[in-house]
């Protein structure tokens, strides 16, 4: 079955990312594709590969990156909404130069696009989950 | 329908809505701190009915988590993550209340 999850929160703040990340990686165990995760609004924090947290906790952001969930074409499928990114400082290369700004934060293992794609993983999966507050 | 609940009845009413919304043939599945909903306590009441006809989940990692494994009310059935998915995969469209 193919399986899609949409988060809204950030990492540590809450516990939806993980209470995700657990429910993605029981699936795939299962056998089933999860054909992309979005994260909107403040869960477009957990792409930041800047994040460190203590040496005895979790790593959500490469937890995620672990899963390492991508499309036929290589591509990641752990996108991250563009508007939400942006407004919180979270930036891939394409939007750093676009936008002037000398650096970017974004995992290699996730990608910027738009809300489009959050729609069109609702249509094309047999099940959109959502975790947030 | 799957219906989860992530919020506990004493912080929000999320579990209020979500039982005046659903139909006959969905369920329940409480997370995160919704689970606290599923201890005996003064709000147990609400979700009796539902549990007896076995429509009540809770996730047992959550429930182990906040340490009231001991006081998990009759009918109510504990389900990992595993457990989780297969819910997803039996009811259909997931509805989150948050």
């Amino acid at each position: 079955m193919k399986i899609s999850i949409q988060i809204n929160e950030g990492p540590y703040q809450h516990q939806a990312s993980d209470t995700a990340y657990q429910f993605a990686k029981a699936a795939i165990a299962k056998g089933h594709e999860i054909f992309r995760v979005f994260f909107y609004h403040d869960g477009v924090d957990n792409a930041s590969r800047f994040t460190i947290p203590p040496q005895d906790d979790r790593n959500v952001v490469n937890n995620w990156a672990s899963l390492d969930i991508k499309n036929a074409e290589g591509e990641p499928e752990l996108v991250v909404c563009v508007a939400a990114a942006l407004r919180r400082g979270m930036l891939d290369e394409g939007e750093a130069g676009k936008n002037g700004i000398d650096g970017n934060n974004i995992h290699p293992a996730f990608r910027i696009s738009g809300l489009g794609q959050l729609i069109e993983a609702g249509i094309q999966s047999d099940r959109l989950v959502v975790f947030g507050d | 329908m799957l219906h989860t609940v992530n919020k506990s009845s004493f912080e929000r009413n999320s579990l209020k809505s979500c039982l005046n919304a659903i139909d006959d043939t969905s369920v329940i599945l409480l997370i995160e701190d919704g689970v606290i909903s599923a201890a005996n306590n003064e709000n147990s009441s609400m979700l009796a009915g539902l549990a007896t006809e076995g429509r009540v989940f809770a996730l047992q990692e959550d429930v182990d988590a906040r340490g009231i494994s001991s006081k998990v009310a009759d009918n109510i059935k504990l389900v990992d993550y595993a457990g989780f998915v297969d819910l997803v995969e039996e009811y259909g469209t997931t509805v989150s209340w948050v």
